[in-house]
């Protein structure tokens, strides 16, 4: 397994280096600059601001000097916060993404996996029918509808939580809902269908007529393999939630990630578009990685290849 | 799903109906506004825009501050000044009790050095042209001299600062409401870095030294800043609110329902379909008021067929204004039919665009395209934005209806557009300018030769000429003569087309008491309090 990981890990230099290297050229050849705003500058003072950043110098130069700075880990300063460094805002924003990302995978898991294995268990039944149809809705309805319904109904009219910000511990529960619900859909739905495959096979025949009941049949005999589906879709998935999310950040009002990645591209803000786009780059590989190596944790017949 | 609800209702069991931020605030006298977006900088020399400038007007105050009623400009650092018969050298005495929050006094010295610091090429500070009006600072800011006792700032002792103008200059008090005229601590800059450092961390929180009402407590990225009173603040018996809150309020959405769960005391720019329903259903918590803006098309006048001043008059009379005001913005907007916002300053043009599309179809078949025939594709750029989407299809569908013209649209995002903008590499393009300070110059000085957004192509002697007579007199009478003989030529020939006027639109609590709604928006902090409202 160790080498499994070390070569995985070995892997990702390369794939690492290409991303790097694609995102500085992309971003450079997008017509506009950082500097570019509806008051125009005088050319003088453009060159200054450009000079400071260093983006003066020879594009090939530009491309190995910041490629020194992001083997040092310098991810660079921000030119849209001038006096904040891309790790700053990164370390700052994160933990708030990371924390609503996990509450919504919490939502995610705990409803999607309940709503998959009890319509699986009664399959073609009502306990199939709505909790299918809600997650069909659920897959259907994006966040942005879903998110202000939300506000509308639980902040506007009943009054039960602010309808944006991230100041109390309520503040929390409609945003992660309104992210969890997406995911709690499709885990349901990859869910029921892995449980339907292992309850139809023989060893859990054999286990029923040993007289094994529901829950025995479904926690200790089909879970390991019901949910392999669940967790090769967590993988990726798990990195997205976490990251933060643009569309639940905004009509929240929440401080994260999520944000950065789409306004930084927007604002020509170089360094920060690197950082945030490696930062995923990273974090999704690492998830990927994790969610391999449970998979064959949990599935006997995949090796470590 | 229905387990998700269900769950909530458990959840939301022991929250219940709790009192709103801004009924706490009202009672601790703690303000808390949406501030359209998350401020980039709290630098005064590095600052740009609209979040920015609302929290630095509570944390530095200039020579003069604006009222919050009539924009007069009243003694902010200075109590007094005098103005020399000629108008050019201007003597600020600066209050003994002015104090830093770190206890220092406020000196004409740290005034003569944020200027310098300003100025220095090496910031590279965008707005540094505010302080243009001094004697020898454009030449020093490009770096033509490097001496900086050559501009004309002097500091006659502690508290008296003497400003020569290279100039006269009418409005350069209501100027120095802008932040590039605020002083800095100089001495707290360099402890944590280079003057010149754009990146220098002296605002952070930690760090932060400043002149005005309040003072810098937190700043949370994308979450909020926390001002509070200043307790070194010379006037701080005046202060009525301990607390401001600024929330980055990007999305208009978001913001409008913040104020409506009672988030926010005020929040500005609500979706225009808000707006209308305010205005209809709930006018008590609205405000609509002009706003110093105009929205315009520019015309490249190097391409044909726009070369040809008929087309661009044509084109110009040919739109119904009224039309978009009322049925696109439908929030108070007034139709434009010339640049500068109706009395700027005292000052209104007299020389109007005449809609009028049978003498628009003469121009242009005088010009070589009777009915529309032979008019080659044009196209209008803009940035992509719903708003600028509307109003260029409903331009594109008069010009069609009108002329006969065969108009194309085209929508660029917002970096890629200013570049093409800043090319002349378009036909007609959106663009909309606000004013700097309040006089007509700020937007008739844009079309003059050689300026940064012209961006039109267009070059006209005597337009330069009458701004430079306007900018280089004293007398009120003759400089809003000038201005009115150069809007006259600039509404002739056409190389812009003005399309509305700006308002802006603000949800406001009827608490919030001593604001006051005015042309570029300012905030007065000193004079703002909060009441209670009564159930």
């Amino acid at each position: 397994m160790l080498r499994f990981i070390t070569r995985r890990f070995l892997e990702t230099i390369p794939v690492l280096f290409i991303i790097a290297t694609a995102t500085f050229f992309m971003m450079r050849l997008t017509p506009g600059g950082p500097f570019d705003s509806e008051k125009q500058v005088s050319p003088e003072i453009r060159a200054r601001m450009e000079a400071h950043y260093g983006l003066d110098k020879p594009l090939f130069q530009q491309y190995l000097l910041q490629m020194k700075h992001l083997l040092q880990g310098d991810l660079g300063p921000s030119f849209k916060y001038p006096g904040r460094s891309v790790n700053e805002i990164i370390a700052d924003s994160f933990p708030v993404s990371l924390e609503l990302g996990c509450e919504a995978l919490v939502v995610a898991l705990v409803f999607g996996l309940a709503a998959g294995m009890v319509a699986s268990l009664k399959q073609n039944s009502a306990w199939d029918h709505i909790p299918m149809g809600l997650a069909m809705i659920g897959i259907c309805v994006p966040t942005f509808v879903l998110g202000p319904l939300l506000i509308s109904a639980f902040a506007l009219h009943l009054d039960w939580f602010n309808a944006a910000g991230w100041y109390f511990p309520r503040d929390r529960v409609l945003p992660a809902l309104t992210l969890g619900a997406y995911y709690a859909a499709y885990i349901a739905r990859l869910c029921r269908g892995g449980f339907l495959e292992v309850l139809n096979q023989d060893y859990i025949r054999t286990a029923r007529a040993k007289g094994a009941g529901g829950a025995q049949v479904l926690f200790k005999h089909a879970l390991r393999g019901g949910i392999l589906p669940v967790v090769s879709f967590l993988g990726p998935t798990v990195a997205g939630v976490l990251t933060g999310s643009f569309v639940v950040e905004t009509i929240f009002g929440i401080p994260g990630l999520g944000r950065f990645f789409v306004t930084a591209a927007f604002n020509r803000d170089y360094f920060m578009v690197m950082g945030s786009v490696l930062f995923y780059a990273c974090f999704v590989m690492a998830c990927n990685l994790v969610a391999d190596v449970v998979l064959v944790w949990l599935n006997p017949k995949m090796r470590f290849e | 799903m229905y387990l998700t609800l269900l769950c909530l209702a458990l959840l939301a069991g022991g929250c219940g109906k709790h009192e709103t931020l801004v009924e706490i605030g009202d009672r601790t006298q703690e303000l808390r506004i949406g501030n359209e977006g998350e401020p980039a900088s709290l630098d005064p020399a590095v600052a740009t825009g609209v979040p920015e400038h609302n929290v630095l007007v509570s944390l530095f105050e200039s020579l003069v501050f604006a009222d919050g009623k009539d924009l007069s400009p009243r003694p902010g650092a200075a109590e007094s000044w005098e103005i020399s018969p000629d108008g050019i050298v201007y003597t600020f005495h600066l209050r003994k009790n002015g104090r830093w929050s770190n206890g220092d006094p406020v000196t004409a010295q740290d005034f003569v050095e944020s200027y310098h610091r300003v100025l220095m090429p090496s910031l590279g500070s965008q707005y540094s042209y505010m302080l243009y009006p001094l004697k020898n600072a454009e030449a020093f800011n490009l770096g033509k001299i490097t001496n900086f006792n050559e501009v004309g700032v002097k500091a006659l002792d502690d508290y008296t600062l003497q400003l020569t103008l290279h100039s006269q200059t009418p409005y350069l008090l209501s100027m120095m409401f802008q932040d590039s005229w605020d002083p800095v601590p100089v001495a707290v800059i360099k402890k944590h870095g280079a003057i010149d450092d754009r990146t220098n961390p002296w605002t952070r929180p930690e760090n932060f030294v400043g002149n005005g009402p309040f003072v810098l407590k937190e700043w949370r990225i994308n979450s909020h800043i926390l001002v509070e009173k200043s307790p070194t603040y010379w006037d701080a018996k005046k202060v009525r609110l301990n607390k401001i809150y600024f929330d980055p309020t990007e999305d208009a959405d978001t913001a409008e329902r913040m104020f409506r769960s009672g988030q926010l005391h005020s929040d500005t720019q609500p979706p225009p379909s808000k707006v209308a329903f305010y205005r209809k259903n709930k006018p008590d918590l609205i405000k609509v008021y002009p706003y110093l803006g105009t929205y315009i098309y520019k015309l490249n006048v190097t391409r044909p067929p726009l070369n040809d001043k008929r087309v661009r008059k044509a084109l110009a009379m040919a739109i119904d204004r009224n039309a978009i005001t009322e049925t696109i913005l439908r929030a108070g907007q007034e139709p434009a039919y010339f640049l500068t916002p109706p009395d700027t300053a005292g000052y209104t043009c007299q020389t109007k665009i005449k809609e009028d599309a049978s003498a628009a179809r003469q121009l242009l078949a005088e010009a070589g395209y009777p009915d529309g025939k032979n008019f080659p594709t044009v196209e209008v750029l803009f940035n992509t934005l719903q708003t600028h989407k509307a109003i260029a299809e409903a331009l594109q569908q008069m010009w069609k209806k009108n002329l006969n013209v065969n108009i194309v649209l085209h929508n660029e995002e917002w970096k890629v557009y200013l570049d093409s903008l800043r090319q002349t590499n378009y036909f007609i393009g959106r663009f909309a300018w606000i004013g700097d300070y309040v006089d007509p110059s700020t937007f008739l000085d844009l079309f003059t030769t050689g300026s940064g957004n012209n961006e039109t192509g267009w070059s006209n002697a005597e337009y330069d000429r009458l701004c430079r007579v306007a900018a280089n007199t004293g007398n009120r009478a003759a400089r809003y003569d000038a201005f009115q003989k150069a809007e006259a030529i600039l509404m002739d020939e056409m190389p812009i087309m003005p399309i509305y006027f700006y308002t802006q639109a603000r949800l406001i609590r009827p608490d919030v008491h001593g604001w006051y709604p005015n042309v570029i928006d300012d905030y007065d902090f000193k004079s703002i309090y909060l009441v209670p409202e009564k159930n």
